[in-house]
């Protein structure tokens, strides 16, 4: 797993510099998965479910899970949620983060900002003693005082030899409830944040999530490791967090 | 990619109207709506019968609220 992450760490790496307005979604999901295959990994989303690609591309008020498209064009001023994950030896790793190209407006930055300072924050809470859902408080405490929805359709899940395994981990939560995490639990924590309301709905071609209010939407994601010593971040290079572009 | 939240069965009461094949019951629940029940596994296992009449705990599915699943039988 730890493999997995490491290529999806390059991965992410490679896309702040790659990605770039006039570029189609498509190009960017060619690319991504040029990447993968050359290390030797196989995509995880492609095919799950009927996913037609390797990376799920979301703009702007496309909240997850968006379809690469030779139509759709980046544009500099769009906010590009960028989802992937790989399979390594038959174990997942599942990452996302969420750029800005070109200028953005002051509000739109911060919206960037505090949704991957939400996921760092939820990583911290990631040690065994600790239960489930003072993970997911610890994304609610962050964003809503800065007057953010929390999307709640959608949730971060356990991760291994599935894309997705239980539990499932909401953004949203009392602290203290929810099962006792242990050392060797893996999560894929991954905080959707808008600037407008928490509601969702998904278009016409099954997959793509969008705000219903048209609000701007933000999204981060790492798989990390629950250990003794605490959280190991397996989609980083050096088991942390790491700043997003 | 992230997981679609799966929500949360809703739970009625409800009264046995009739028996049908495969051990799926017609259920008129207390708001007045008829449903088509089956019984939970777990009664299976522990041969708790239905007869009609009684009182029962449905589980609906948000997605069809016309179908349910028995879960709990009141004595």
């Amino acid at each position: 797993m730890r493999r997995a992450g490491h290529i999806l760490a390059d991965v992410m790496e490679r896309l702040r510099a790659f990605v770039k307005p006039g570029l189609t979604t498509l190009e960017v999901d060619a690319e991504v998965e040029r990447f993968i295959v050359d290390r030797g990994a196989r995509p995880a989303f492609k095919g799950y479910r009927g996913f037609p690609a390797t990376v799920c591309i979301s703009i702007n008020e496309e909240v997850v899970h968006g379809i690469p498209s030779p139509q759709r064009r980046l544009r500099s001023g769009d906010i590009v949620g960028l989802d992937l994950g790989c399979i390594v030896e038959g174990y997942y790793a599942d990452c996302a983060f969420t750029m800005a190209l070109g200028d953005v407006p002051a509000p739109v930055r911060k919206l960037l900002d505090v949704t991957r300072e939400s996921l760092e924050l939820a990583i911290e809470q990631c040690w065994p003693g600790r239960r489930l859902s003072d993970v997911s408080h610890a994304v609610q405490a962050h964003v809503e005082p800065h007057g953010f929805g929390i999307v709640r359709a959608f949730v971060g899940h356990g991760i291994g030899r599935a894309l997705h395994e239980e539990p499932q981990i909401p953004n949203f939560g009392d602290p203290g409830k929810g099962p006792l995490l242990k050392a060797g639990m893996v999560l894929a924590i991954e905080p959707m944040v808008t600037m407008g309301s928490w509601e969702v709905r998904v278009l016409d071609d099954g997959w793509t999530a969008v705000t219903k209010d048209g609000s701007l939407a933000a999204h981060f994601e790492h798989t990390i490791a629950v250990t003794e010593g605490g959280p190991d971040v397996l989609t980083s290079k050096n088991g942390r967090s790491v700043r997003a572009a | 990619m992230t997981a679609v939240a799966k929500e949360d069965a809703i739970e009625v009461e409800g009264t046995v109207v009739e028996p049908l094949p495969n051990a799926m019951f017609r259920v008129e629940l207390d708001n007045g709506h008829r449903v088509l029940a089956h019984v939970s596994g777990k009664m299976r296992m522990n041969f708790i019968r239905i007869l009609p009449g009684d009182r029962v705990k449905v589980e609906l599915s948000p997605y069809d609220l016309s179908r349910g699943r028995i879960t709990y039988r009141f004595k």
